[in-house]
C-alpha cells in the first residue's frame, strides 16, 4: 500500500561531482535516482537498500531505488533525493505568480514495487 | 603526462557561488587538461578534471553537424521568426556573455530569464519588498562572531565556505577562527553541514516561516507561547537563547538557502529572515546573504539589473523592459505554452524543470550553448558546443556577494566561448532587425506613392 512522504529534493556532493562528468553518464543517472529513506520506515514498509520504489503524485511519477538513513538523520516520512531529472517529474509548475515552482517538501506516496 | 606542462596561479573555479580565485592548476598543454587544481574542494577538482575538450562537432542542427556561421543563421531566424521567444539559463556564464544575451532578447523584443527564477528569485523579490542588509564574504571573515545558516547544507554544495570564509577562517577580528564564533544551522534533517554547527536547530518541514516571525516576536519583546514547539518542532527555549545570541553578538550574519525559497511561502520566507535581520540592526550589527549556487548566476543578476533595471523576468516585447516574476519567468512561459521559441544558454532546465515546463520545451525549437551534453542539448533544434568559462576563456564573473573576480583560463578550446557565440549571434539578428524595418518602411512609401 502506498505511503505519504514528504520529499526533499537537494544538492548533494556526488551529485555536484557527477554532473562534471556529464549529466547523461551512469554515474549521474544513478545518484539522482536514488531515494534516501528513514531505516525505521524502511523496515516497516519492509524495503532494503536498494530495492525499488515508486514516488508518486497527482503531477507524476518515478521509479527509483532507495537507501536507508539513520533514524537520528533523516525523520520518519521525510524522503531525501538529489535534485535532477527523478525530482521534476514530480514538481508542479505553478508557481504562484513567483516564478518559483515548489521544488522542496513535495507530497509524495511511495510505495514498494514487486520484485 | 606529456612534458608540456603550464602552471596558473590564482585561477578561478566557476562551479559555485563561491568562485573560489586561489585555484594553483597543474595544466598538460598537449592532452588540454588540468590534472591537478591545488586549493580546489571536492566539487572544484572535479569541474577541473573533468572540462576536457571532448570529440564533438561545434554546432548541430536537428542533431546533424554544421558549420558555426550555418548554425548561427539557423538560430537568428528561428528567433525572428517567433512571436514569443524567451533566453534562460546565463547562471554559468561570463558577464560579457550575458550583456550580448540581453542585447538579443531587446533586438528580437523577447522575455530573458535566468536560472535565479528557480533559485533565489524569491529572495530578489523580498529585497526589494524589505530591503538587503548586505556585506562581503571578507567582511565575514574579519568581524562575524555569530554565523547562521538556514535552509541549506553548504558542506555539500559549497565546501570552502566554512573555512574561507565563516568558520574556521582567522580574520582581524576573529584570530582564532572557530573559537571566535558561534555556528548555528536551522535544517529539516541532519546533513553533512550539521556537525560544523556549535546549534543544531531542527524545524519541521514548511516551518521556517513560523519560526522567523516567532523570533522577530521575540527580538521586539513580545511573548511566545510554548505551543510554538509543538507547531514547528522549535521549543521557546532554544528560540529565547537564540534571539539573547542574536542580540548581544558583535557581527552577525545569516546565509540562506533553498530550504526558504523553494518551499512554500517563498518570498515571504525570505523576507521574514530579512525582516529579522533588520530588526535585529536595533541592537548590534547584523547582515544576510543568499547563498548563491551557481558559479555567475550572481552575475546574471548584476547584468540584468544594470541593463534592464530588473533581475531576472524581463520582458521587451513593447519596446522597453517589463519585470513581471510569474509572467515573465521561464517556467510560467514555457508550462503556460506560450513561448515559441528558446535560446538556452548554459543551463540544463530539460533536467530540472517541472514535467509540464519540460514538455513544452519538447514542442518548440530550441537552441542551446553548452559546454556538455545534456537532456536540454539532445532536445535542440540548433546546438553549440561552447569552450568553458574558467577554464577555456577569461571574462568576469561575481562571487555570491556581488565581488567581481577576473577569470585565468588554462587552455584553449577549439569550441568558440559563449560570447563568440552570443556577439555573432546578437549581429547576425541585428541585420534581420534592420531589415525588417526597412522593408516596412518600403512599403509603406509604396502605399502612399498609389494612394
Amino acid at each position: 500500500m502506498a505511503e505519504n512522504m514528504i520529499l526533499i529534493p537537494g544538492r548533494s556532493t556526488k551529485q555536484g561531482i557527477s554532473l562534471n562528468e556529464g549529466k547523461l553518464k551512469e554515474e549521474y543517472q544513478k545518484i539522482t535516482s536514488t531515494l534516501e529513506i528513514n531505516e525505521e520506515d524502511m523496515s516497516r514498509l519492509g524495503l532494503e537498500n536498494g530495492d525499488s520504489v515508486r514516488i508518486f503524485n497527482e503531477i507524476g511519477e518515478s521509479i527509483v531505488v532507495c537507501k536507508g538513513r539513520k533514524a537520528t538523520d533523516l525523520p520518519s516520512g521525510l524522503l531525501f533525493i538529489a535534485y535532477g531529472p527523478s525530482s521534476s517529474q514530480l514538481m508542479d509548475s505553478d508557481t504562484a505568480g513567483s516564478g518559483m515552482p515548489l521544488s522542496k517538501n513535495l507530497a509524495v506516496q511511495l510505495e514498494k514495487l514487486s520484485s | 603526462m606529456s612534458e608540456n606542462i603550464k602552471t596558473v596561479k590564482n585561477a578561478t573555479c566557476t562551479f559555485c557561488g563561491c568562485v573560489c580565485d586561489d585555484m594553483i592548476l597543474t595544466v598538460d598543454m598537449d592532452e588540454k587538461r588540468i590534472i591537478k587544481a591545488k586549493n580546489a574542494c571536492v566539487l572544484g577538482r572535479a569541474w577541473f578534471s573533468q572540462h576536457t575538450i571532448e570529440d564533438a562537432p561545434a554546432a548541430m542542427i536537428d542533431g546533424q553537424p554544421v558549420s558555426v556561421d550555418e548554425a548561427i543563421e539557423e538560430a537568428a531566424q528561428t528567433l525572428m521568426n517567433a512571436r514569443f521567444p524567451i533566453t534562460y539559463g546565463l547562471s554559468d556564464t561570463t558577464c560579457e556573455a550575458q550583456r550580448q544575451a540581453v542585447a538579443i532578447t531587446d533586438f528580437i523584443k523577447g522575455t530573458i530569464d535566468t536560472t535565479t527564477s528557480v533559485c533565489h528569485g524569491p529572495s530578489g523579490l523580498a529585497f526589494q519588498g524589505i530591503g538587503e542588509s548586505t556585506m562581503t564574504l571578507g567582511e565575514v571573515k574579519n568581524r562575524a562572531d555569530l554565523v547562521i545558516y538556514w535552509g541549506g547544507n553548504p558542506a555539500e554544495s559549497h565546501p570552502r565556505h566554512f573555512t574561507k570564509f565563516t568558520v574556521t577562517a582567522k580574520g582581524m577580528f576573529t584570530p582564532n577562527g572557530k573559537k571566535d564564533r558561534t555556528v548555528v544551522l536551522f535544517d529539516v534533517r541532519r546533513t553533512a553541514s550539521t556537525p560544523v554547527a556549535d546549534i543544531f536547530v531542527q524545524l519541521k518541514p514548511g516551518k521556517d516561516f513560523e519560526v522567523l516571525w516567532a523570533l522577530r516576536a521575540l527580538v521586539k519583546g513580545r511573548t511566545i507561547d510554548a505551543s510554538i514547539e509543538e507547531e514547528t518542532g522549535v521549543s521557546l527555549e532554544t528560540l529565547k537563547d537564540l534571539v539573547e545570541r542574536m542580540k548581544n553578538c558583535r557581527y552577525g550574519v545569516f546565509f540562506f538557502g533553498m530550504g526558504l525559497t523553494m518551499t512554500r511561502g517563498r518570498h515571504f520566507n525570505s523576507g521574514a529572515l530579512l525582516a529579522l535581520t533588520t530588526d535585529l540592526n536595533e541592537f548590534t550589527h547584523f547582515v544576510a546573504k543568499p547563498a548563491r549556487g551557481h558559479g555567475n548566476v550572481t552575475g546574471a543578476d548584476n547584468v540584468l539589473s544594470w541593463q534592464t533595471g530588473y533581475p531576472f523576468g524581463v520582458n521587451f516585447s513593447r519596446g522597453f523592459p517589463r519585470f513581471n516574476p510569474g509572467e515573465f519567468t521561464t517556467v510560467d512561459t514555457l508550462s503556460r505554452g506560450e513561448a515559441d521559441a528558446a535560446l538556452i544558454i548554459a543551463s540544463d532546465p530539460a533536467s530540472n524543470f517541472p514535467k509540464a515546463a519540460i514538455d513544452h520545451l519538447r514542442s518548440i525549437p530550441v537552441i542551446t550553448l553548452d559546454p556538455k551534453e545534456t537532456l536540454t542539448t539532445k532536445l535542440a533544434h540548433v546546438a553549440f558546443r561552447t569552450a568553458t568559462y574558467g577554464i577555456n576563456t577569461g571574462g568576469t564573473v561575481y562571487r555570491m556577494d556581488d565581488v567581481p573576480i577576473s577569470l585565468r583560463p588554462a587552455f584553449e578550446s577549439p569550441f568558440p566561448s559563449d560570447e563568440e557565440i552570443l556577439t555573432s549571434l546578437k549581429a547576425r539578428v541585428h541585420e534581420l532587425v534592420l531589415a525588417g524595418k526597412n522593408q516596412q518602411s518600403a512599403l509603406k512609401t509604396s502605399t502612399s506613392l498609389n494612394a
